[in-house]
Parts: structure tokens; C-alpha cells; sequence
């Protein structure tokens, strides 16, 4: 467990995403089986344990340490595991197989789950006991996805993210076949209902780059604003995949109970309340929820609009053109009004498409897919066959207001932008950008915020409100969390208007007057 | 004479009556003794400044020979006012020393300044000195400061450095004594070749070097092109733009406070390491014990956590309170 303690504590640290990479890859490389695999398992939430309370952590440490002491160290520290770490009073520092401790909190009973933990932890040093504690309490918190390690897996083989993803929902902890695989042995058998198939992904594309292809190829549909997924019945085995893979499942039972086929179908999420469709605030309120109450059930129904089939009644239908396969799905009974089809949108020219774009008849579109209608289905993002061609971002003209330093190649420039907009005679921060500028522009943005710094906090510094940036954004939430009432969506600085005076900046209540 | 006669905290510092002395005084006085060179121990502008003969010298090199109206250099016991001092290494830095007082009639005291137990190739090594009264730091004084072996954290140095080879490493560490203490434990690890200095270190490193301190290769890390992997610069440095000269920086820190996750995030460090030149919590109780003051006076740090320890071995102690000493000034 002293590489694993290491892992995490490398991963915690580190904000760079391919330095994460790496370093999971090599731990991975260098790691034998069964550890590596339950270590995968840790980090991708794919470990059922016994989750350990806080309570009984806290009942170990008041026969091991004086109460002052304790609460004195833990206001300190500020993490209940980390300060039962650090204060643990051994000499030992063994180096555990993970797999023992792994089994310890699968195998162990309730009652002698205390005795063993502490058993443990005796035989652990500080950093072996951290990992360990996050463990048992199951809060890893290194920021690191599913999809992530995945890639960090496809690094080290020939089996590329795409085929992975194929099978990873077959597989169970230790991944010992997975790891056979890469290593160049046979490719696990998909025993697995329901597999997750890879997804096609679409290029952004623009009118003139549209100009070189011929109008007569290509169908083209709404790009709907709420979530692309894979549903699935595969003989009665529900399933509802984001399209890196995720099982959402648990979040949408009343989409999944709505899976009266059999097939793959490709679509969109949506909330939808009879004919329409709500703005994508709507959908993210049912998100990352492990129970769905009633209420929220009724008030934000789950729906599916359907793109695509893969699979539709044991017919494989990825290698054929897309007419054909569009065919099938415009006859396909879905037996359920939560589904429906994705209506394809009639034009000549792209001029024409155009206008259809500038003007959706919802504001929960966000533009328009075109598809070769030839195309054959394939995972991943190849180019040419789709686009995306996406509806122009809104903007707001912003101040300038807080910097932080960034890491990894732009380590020491202030790159981390905290923006705000007026509300009456007041700057009111609205939202945080840290891309969108050229390299270039980092340099004068950079400059601007050392010459006009009025407080340092750590590696914030507030700043004079003096620069006027152009936000570009994608949309809006409604957002309890954020001080204005409102999140921006993919906020980017689009230009920087040293030009404009700070009172000509834009006001919360234009911003808020967004939101459909 | 009672002991808060002997020594008792002022607004300037620390003062003694019988000797008519300050002790790391934080605002200028007409005598002061100093246990160590850095910054908010070792100010300048007093009338008499008594020191370590090195402790002296790095002050001279920090603010300019005339930083006192004169000096004198503390060998062996002597006389000031009413009370003999003597001065005995703290293993803090180069230099650093605790303070006895012996007042003609009364406790004797020791003021420990910073100290560390740790070995320290850049310190002489901390030495017990009998007392009646022990006047001590608290900057770890939480039993959660367990300092590891600092072997162990050059590894992680490496490791790191091996796993990203294009990628430089900038370790924060402060400019007096913790610098160099970095790089002797570099070299001690096997990193033979040139270390890159910020300007800022330059001077000090220097003078480590006369001391028969052999800090091994040293190139400036001021050049444009900075020919060496790994990097050392005081905390300052990291946000002023001469970060920027590096292409995709790991930053690191070097700090007793790096044992804590969550204040290695505040300073936004990639690769901290857990390099202390203070007192643990370990050694603060070990010294305690074995000392077996009748009294212990805390200065500043944590000291709600040594006075709870001090409680429950039944041992009296109190708290100064002094001001003007930062957190880790290492
Ligand atoms: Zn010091």
C-alpha cells in the first residue's frame, strides 16, 4: 500500500491532467496484481466496501488520545482521517499489500471492524495510513474520472479508450483479464449484459468551411442542450450510459423504466413536460442523484430523443449508411411517449440552414448536427463524416476583479480570471474563466494584474476594477451556490476590451434576463 | 530574585532586568542578544548587538556591516549587567544559538530561540542545556507534527524528478539555512550535478561555502536558460514573473507545514516535502522531559497544544505571547 499512499497523494497534488496520467500509468506499470486493479477500482468508485463512519473513527482516537489534544490537532488539520493519521502512534511502517487491506474492509463483521481498523493502523505509516482511512471512508477526492483512467490504461497496450470502454462494464475488480489484455493476452469475453458501445462524436464546423461540401449529403437535425446518452435494453438489462461511459442509471429510473425495446439506441437526455423540452438547469437538478424523490419525478420528468440506432432487435446496425440506419429508426415503435425521434431538418443550402439556426424554434438548442448520410457508425471523433455547427455564444461584458496564479506551463502567471457585473452601484462576482486568451494576451493580462494588485490572499490577488473583459459563455443556470443567483456554462474570455470604460460594463440583470 | 524579574515579555521583546538586555528584540533597543539570523529574530538598528560569531556575520551580510552601533561576538560566559550569559547550539541554522541566563541570584534560564534535533549538515548540533527555567518555541506544537526523516522526502524529490525529466523542479525554501540545509540533503541523496540558485540565495550559499560548508555545483537561476533540473528559490519568488522563465514548473516547498494537506493546497504546491528545520512534536516533549525545567515558558507557535501536554504531565508552564515572530521563519 506505500505505492498506492503515493499514488494518491501524487494525483491529490497534482492539477495537471496529463501529469496525472502519467503518473497513474506508471503506477500501473509498475504495480503487480491483484493491488493494481483494486487500486484502479479505488479511484474509478468501483470498490463496494464497508463504509466506515466517522463516529467510529472518533471512538478509536478517545482511547488512544487526549480529547483536547485531539480537537485541538483536528481544528488544524481540518480532515477527520487525515488528523487520525498524523496523530496514530506507531513505529511500524509495513508495507501492506493492498489487497489485504482491501479484504479487511469487504470481509471484516461490524463488530470487529473497529479492533481490525486499528490493528491496521498499527502497522501502517502516516502516509499508508491516510490512504488506508480514505479508504474505509471512502472519500478519495483526487479528481480523477472513470474515463481518465481508462485512458491512462489505453497507454500502456495496444487495446485503444474506445475498445476499453467496450468492455469495461463487464469487468469487476481486479481487472486481472483487462490487465492480461494489455499486456498482449487474449481480449476479455464481454460476458456482460447491456456493454456500453463507444459513441460517435461530432467537429465543430463553420459556414465557410461548409462551403466545400455539397448540401445533397448531408441530413441535418437540432443539437439539443441537455446530455448524450446511450440507452440500452439487451434482453431485459436496462441500462442508460453517458457517452464516456458512466452508467446514470440510478439517477433516471423513470427513463429506464421507459426502455420498452430491445436495442442500443443513441439520443439525448432531456427533462421534457409534454411537448417541451426544458433548459438544461432543468436536467442538471436530476443529476449525480443516488434517489430520486417523487416530487422531483413528477416535476422534472426524464425523457429520451432518440439520434441513432446501433443495435435494434439483435441487428447490429453500425456498419450500415446512415439513411439506412435512420430508416429503421423513423419505423422503430418505442412503445413509450418519454421517447421519441430526433426530427431531421429540411433544407437546400446551407444558406438555408442558416436561417433555420439563427432562428430554433426552442432555446434549449444549441444548434445543429449535420451528418453524412452515408456515414457509418464508429466510435470516437472521427473527422469529416459529422459536425457540429453550434449556435453563436452569448457574451457579457465583465470586470476584471480577482486572479489566481495557475499551475503546470502557465506557473507563475496569473491565468485563473474572476469576473463581475454590475448590480445597482456594485460589483457582484459572476463568474471564473481561465481560458480563451492567446498566449500573448496571458503575458498583458498577466502584467495587469501585478501593476494593479490592491490585496494578496495566498495565490489570489484581488485587483483594481479597471479592465473591462468580453465573456463569452455557452448558457445559464440558475445557481444557489454562486453569490449572483446565476453559473455561467463554459465561460471564456472572448477579448479583452481595454478600450471600454468600467461603467459601460453590463449589468447582473441583463444577465439574469437570460435565462430561458 | 523571581524569575518573571529575570525575564519577562515586553512590547520590544524579551527583557531582563538585571542584565538590562533584550532577547531577539522585534523593535530596535540599546543591547540586544540574538539567538539566530533569521529576519524577525535578527533585526537591525540596536545599540549593541551580542551574537554568535556566525550569527553576526550573516546579520553583516544582510544588512550591511553597520546594522548595530557595535558588536560583540559570544565566546564562553559573559558578564552583562548582574547575569553571565552563554550561547550553545539550537541545530536551527548556521549559527544559531539558545541563550542561558544566570542572574546572580535567582533560576537560571535558557531561551531556546528555534531549535531542531534533526541532524542538520548546516547547523552544529543541538545541545541540552540544564535549566530551572526552559523557554521554548511552539511553531509544532500539535502532536500531529511528526517531521519524517527528510531522506524519505528527498526520494519523493527524485522520484519525481525522474518521472517528469523535462519537466523543472522549483522547491521554495526559505533564503537562510533551510536552502541550504535543501541542497546538502540533494547532495547527501545523490544529486551530483549543478543545482540552480534564485539570486536571492546567492550571498548566503556563499557564505555557507567559507563556513566548510561544500554546497557542490551552484548555477544561478537567473539566466535566461537555467542549465540545471532542479531549482531552489525563497517563497517570494514564486510570485513575482521570474517563475515564468520556467516551461511547465513542478512547484514544491520545503516546510515543517507541508505535513498538512491542506496547507500545501493554499499554497497551491504540486510536490511538497516535509523539511523542518524545528522542533516536532516528539522532540518538543522529549527535550521537555529531559530537561525537567521546574517551569516552562512558551514563546509563540502552538502553544494551546504544549500547554495542554505541560497540563497533563503535571509540569507548570505558561504562555509569552510574544508578537512579531512568524509562523515558520525558517
Ligand atoms: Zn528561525
Amino acid at each position: 500500500m506505500r505505492a498506492f499512499s503515493t499514488l494518491l497523494e501524487r494525483l491529490a497534488f497534482t492539477p495537471a491532467r496529463n501529469a496525472k496520467l502519467r503518473i497513474l500509468r506508471h503506477y500501473l506499470e509498475q504495480t503487480p496484481d491483484p493491488d493494481r486493479g483494486f487500486a484502479l477500482a479505488a479511484l474509478t468508485g468501483g470498490l463496494k466496501l464497508r463504509t466506515v463512519t466517522p463516529g467510529l473513527l472518533r471512538g478509536l482516537m478517545v482511547e488512544r488520545v487526549d480529547e483536547q489534544l485531539f480537537a485541538l490537532s483536528y481544528d488544524f488539520v481540518g480532515d477527520l482521517a487525515e488528523t487520525i493519521a498524523l496523530l496514530w502512534d506507531t513505529d511500524r511502517d509495513e508495507d501492506v499489500p493492498l489487497h489485504q487491506a482491501v479484504a479487511l474492509l469487504s470481509d471484516t463483521g461490524k463488530a470487529g471492524l473497529p479492533t481490525a481498523i486499528a490493528g491496521m493502523l498499527d502497522r501502517l505509516g502516516a502516509s499508508q495510513r491516510l490512504a488506508f482511512l480514505k479508504l474505509a471512508t471512502g472519500n478519495m477526492r483526487i479528481g480523477l474520472s472513470a474515463r481518465m483512467a481508462r485512458i491512462a490504461l489505453a497507454e500502456m497496450g495496444d487495446p485503444d479508450v474506445a475498445q476499453i470502454e467496450e468492455i469495461w462494464h463487464g469487468l469487476t475488480p481486479p481487472y486481472q483479464p483487462l490487465f492480461d489484455w494489455i499486456a498482449g493476452g487474449p481480449r476479455p469475453e464481454q460476458a456482460a449484459k447491456a456493454p456500453f458501445r463507444p459513441v460517435m462524436l461530432s467537429t465543430p464546423v463553420d459556414l465557410d468551411q461548409l462551403q466545400a461540401f455539397r448540401p445533397e449529403d448531408y441530413v441535418a437535425e437540432w443539437k439539443w442542450d441537455g446530455i448524450r446518452v446511450q440507452a440500452i435494453n439487451d434482453g431485459g438489462v436496462r441500462r442508460l450510459y453517458s457517452r464516456t461511459g458512466e452508467d446514470i442509471g440510478t439517477s433516471f429510473p423513470d427513463l429506464i423504466e421507459a426502455l420498452n425495446f430491445d436495442g442500443t439506441v443513441d439520443g439525448e437526455l432531456l427533462v421534457r413536460r409534454g411537448d417541451d423540452v426544458a433548459v438544461f438547469g432543468d436536467l442538471q437538478k436530476r443529476l449525480g442523484r443516488k434517489q430520486v424523490g417523487r416530487g422531483m419525478l413528477d416535476s422534472h420528468p426524464a425523457s429520451l430523443r432518440v439520434y441513432d440506432l446501433m443495435i435494434w432487435q439483435g441487428r447490429d446496425l453500425r456498419d450500415l449508411p446512415l439513411t439506412q440506419r435512420r430508416a429503421v429508426l423513423d419505423g422503430a415503435d418505442f412503445g413509450s411517449d418519454r421517447i421519441d425521434v430526433s426530427p431531421l431538418l429540411p433544407f437546400a443550402t446551407w444558406d438555408d440552414l442558416a436561417a433555420l439556426r439563427a432562428d430554433p424554434p426552442a432555446a434549449v438548442i444549441e444548434g445543429v448536427m449535420i451528418k453524412r448520410r452515408d456515414s457509418v457508425y464508429v466510435g470516437g471523433r472521427p473527422r469529416g463524416p459529422w459536425f457540429k455547427w453550434k449556435r453563436d455564444p452569448h457574451v457579457v461584458d465583465a470586470v476584471l476583479l480577482y486572479a489566481q496564479r495557475g499551475h503546470g506551463k502557465r506557473s507563475g502567471f496569473y491565468s485563473d480570471f474572476t469576473f463581475g457585473l454590475w448590480d445597482a452601484d456594485q460589483l457582484v462576482p459572476v463568474g471564473k474563466a481561465y481560458f480563451g486568451f492567446t498566449d500573448e494576451e496571458l503575458r498583458e493580462l498577466d502584467r495587469f494584474v501585478r501593476n494593479n494588485t490592491i490585496e494578496r490572499f495566498g495565490p489570489v490577488r484581488s485587483v483594481a476594477p479597471k479592465l473591462v473583459l468580453e465573456v463569452a459563455f455557452e448558457g445559464l443556470n440558475a445557481s444557489g451556490r454562486h453569490k449572483a443567483g446565476v453559473a455561467m456554462r463554459f465561460p471564456r474570455i472572448s477579448r479583452i476590451r481595454w478600450d471600454k470604460p468600467v461603467a459601460e460594463a453590463d449589468h447582473l440583470s441583463t444577465l439574469k434576463a437570460m435565462i430561458a | 530574585m523571581r524569575a518573571d524579574q529575570i525575564l519577562h515579555p515586553t512590547p520590544a521583546g524579551l527583557y531582563c532586568p538585571p542584565g538590562d538586555f533584550y532577547i531577539d528584540p522585534i523593535r530596535p533597543v540599546p543591547r540586544a542578544l540574538i539567538t539566530h539570523g533569521h529576519g524577525d529574530h535578527a533585526r537591525s538598528g540596536h545599540g549593541a548587538v551580542m551574537a554568535t560569531r556566525q550569527t553576526l556575520e550573516i546579520m553583516a551580510i544582510r544588512y550591511g556591516t553597520d546594522f548595530a552601533g557595535q558588536t560583540q561576538a559570544a565566546d564562553g560566559p559573559l558578564r552583562v549587567g548582574d547575569t553571565t550569559v552563554s550561547f550553545h547550539p539550537a541545530g536551527h541554522i548556521l549559527g544559531s544559538a539558545q541563550i542561558a541566563v544566570q542572574p546572580d541570584h535567582g533560576p537560571r534560564i535558557v531561551v531556546s530561540g528555534d531549535y531542531c534535533r534533526h541532524p542538520n549538515p548546516v547547523s552544529a548540533a543541538y545541545e541540552p542545556v540544564a535549566c530551572d527555567i526552559f523557554v521554548t518555541e511552539a511553531t509544532f506544537g500539535l502532536p500531529v507534527f511528526k517531521h519524517p526523516d527528510p531522506a524519505g522526502e528527498m526520494t519523493r524529490l527524485i522520484a519525481s524528478m525522474a518521472e517528469f525529466p523535462e519537466r523543472p523542479h522549483l522547491i521554495g525554501a526559505y533564503a537562510l539555512g533551510k536552502a541550504q540545509r535543501l541542497i546538502m540533503l540533494a547532495r547527501q541523496a545523490g544529486i551530483d550535478g549543478p543545482i540552480a540558485i534564485h539570486g536571492a540565495l546567492q550571498r548566503l550559499c556563499d557564505y555557507h561555502v567559507e563556513q566548510g560548508i561544500d554546497l557542490g555545483p551552484l548555477v544561478p537561476a537567473t539566466a535566461k536558460q537555467v542549465e540545471a533540473q532542479l531549482v531552489i528559490a525563497p517563497p517570494s519568488a514564486f510570485a513575482s514573473a521570474w517563475v515564468q522563465r520556467f516551461r511547465d514548473p513542478v512547484i514544491g516547498f520545503a516546510s515543517g507545514w507541508m505535513t498538512v494537506r491542506a496547507r500545501a493546497r493554499q499554497r497551491g504546491v504540486e510536490l511538497p516535502l516535509v523539511i523542518s528545520d524545528h522542533v516536532d512534536w516528539p522532540q518538543v516533549t522529549r527535550t521537555i522531559t529531559e530537561l525537567a525545567p521546574s517551569e516552562v515558558w512558551i514563546t509563540h507557535g502552538a502553544e494551546d497544544g504544549l500547554m495542554r501536554w505541560c497540563e497533563l504531565e503535571g509540569i507548570p508552564a505558561r504562555p509569552l505571547r510574544l508578537v512579531g515572530y512568524e509562523d515558520e521563519p525558517e
